[in-house]
């Protein structure tokens, strides 16, 4: 099964949920609605066809040309040796994504450090706190209009 | 020795001043506190290890309690986050305490000097430091000259010497790394 044949799946049983597809690339990839992320990870990882078992990576983007923020995901099926990327949108002024830990346990901690580091939403998420940052630390720093603080609780961040 | 010149320094008495015996004492037996921060622990590490072996200097004891540590070799990078620790951490350790910063970036920052958000621009910007060791990583040859300087910084300080105060009496010294 190569990527075209996983994305007519997707389309075919989650219709409307493929926004934009690219599969002539080294990470063939495909971008999904936010509200069906969580239906297609579940059809990914239990499809007999698909078993996308494994989550490599999950990711966040900034564009802020676009005002969009984006999450990816690497997914990785070790029975059939496939690779697949999926890609969300989200608003820049309201980020919001529903959680995938449901179905990836992998994604506890990776979408902890999106929120940290971005501050994206994901909702249902079981235990949303910042992971790597401080818990008092304010803003979320790899957005590209993130102004280093002056100084972090008295002590100056200048060199 | 033979036996008749064991025989002979028995009953000898050695002269010196006190401020002497115990600045040699002190100087020979730097203990440093067992942690690591950032890739410049490995140097820390290979610095332990046989082929340099710092136990030769009298500091191989690594202590994991700052109770029982004279020395705070900082080797790496100091996050903000990790910065109150190390406040606390040389804030435990009992006087007289002495403060090695090993690498840029304990130095200054280093590498994320001007975008590292979350790092600290110099540890002694928390802490007071004896002594500054350069590079990035420094090589463990320049870690031991700075442990040498230090001990020679030791041996000249007072009996009683109390925090910062007569600190500034000795400056910071720089190791090329
Ligand atoms: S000075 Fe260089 S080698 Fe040392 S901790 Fe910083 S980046 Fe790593």
């Amino acid at each position: 099964m190569g990527p075209n044949e996983i994305r007519d799946k997707i389309e075919q049983l989650i219709p409307g949920a493929v926004l934009a597809y690219e599969g002539d690339t080294f990470d063939p990839w495909a971008k999904i609605d936010s509200k069906h992320i969580v239906d297609v990870c579940r059809l990914m990882h239990d499809d007999p066809e698909l078993c996308f078992v494994s989550m490599m990576n999950l990711a966040g983007v900034d564009w802020p040309k676009e005002k969009m923020l984006q999450v990816v995901y690497h997914l990785y099926s070790f029975e059939y040796n496939l690779k697949f990327v999926l890609k969300v949108d989200t608003p820049r002024d309201d980020p919001r994504i529903p959680s995938v830990t449901s179905v990836y346990n992998f994604a506890n901690w990776q979408e902890r450090e999106v929120y940290d580091l971005f501050g994206i939403m994901f909702e249902g998420h079981p235990d949303l706190r910042r992971i790597l940052l401080p818990f008092d630390w304010e803003g979320h720093p790899l957005r590209k209009d993130y102004v280093t603080p002056e100084t972090y609780r008295g002590v100056t961040n200048k060199p | 020795m033979r036996e008749t010149d064991l025989r002979s320094t028995e009953g000898n008495v050695l002269l010196t001043s006190l401020e002497a015996a115990v600045g040699w004492g002190r100087g020979n037996s730097l203990w440093p506190l067992t942690f690591g921060l950032a890739c410049c622990a490995i140097e820390m590490m290979a610095t332990g290890m046989a082929r340099f072996d710092i136990d030769r200097f009298g500091s191989g004891p690594f202590r994991p309690s700052p109770r029982q540590a004279d020395v705070m070799i900082v080797s790496g990078t100091v996050t903000h986050q990790m910065a109150s620790r190390i406040k606390r951490l040389y804030d435990q350790m009992s006087e007289p305490k002495y403060v090695i910063s090993m690498g840029s970036c304990a130095n200054s920052g280093g590498p994320y000097v001007d975008h590292g958000y979350s790092v600290l621009k110099g540890v002694d910007k928390i802490i007071p430091v004896d002594v500054y060791i350069t590079g990035c990583p420094p090589r463990p040859e320049a870690l031991l000259d700075g442990l040498l300087t230090l001990q020679k910084m030791v041996k000249k300080m007072g009996l009683v010497r109390s925090g910062r105060g007569d600190r500034d009496k000795y400056e910071p010294v720089v190791i090329q790394g």
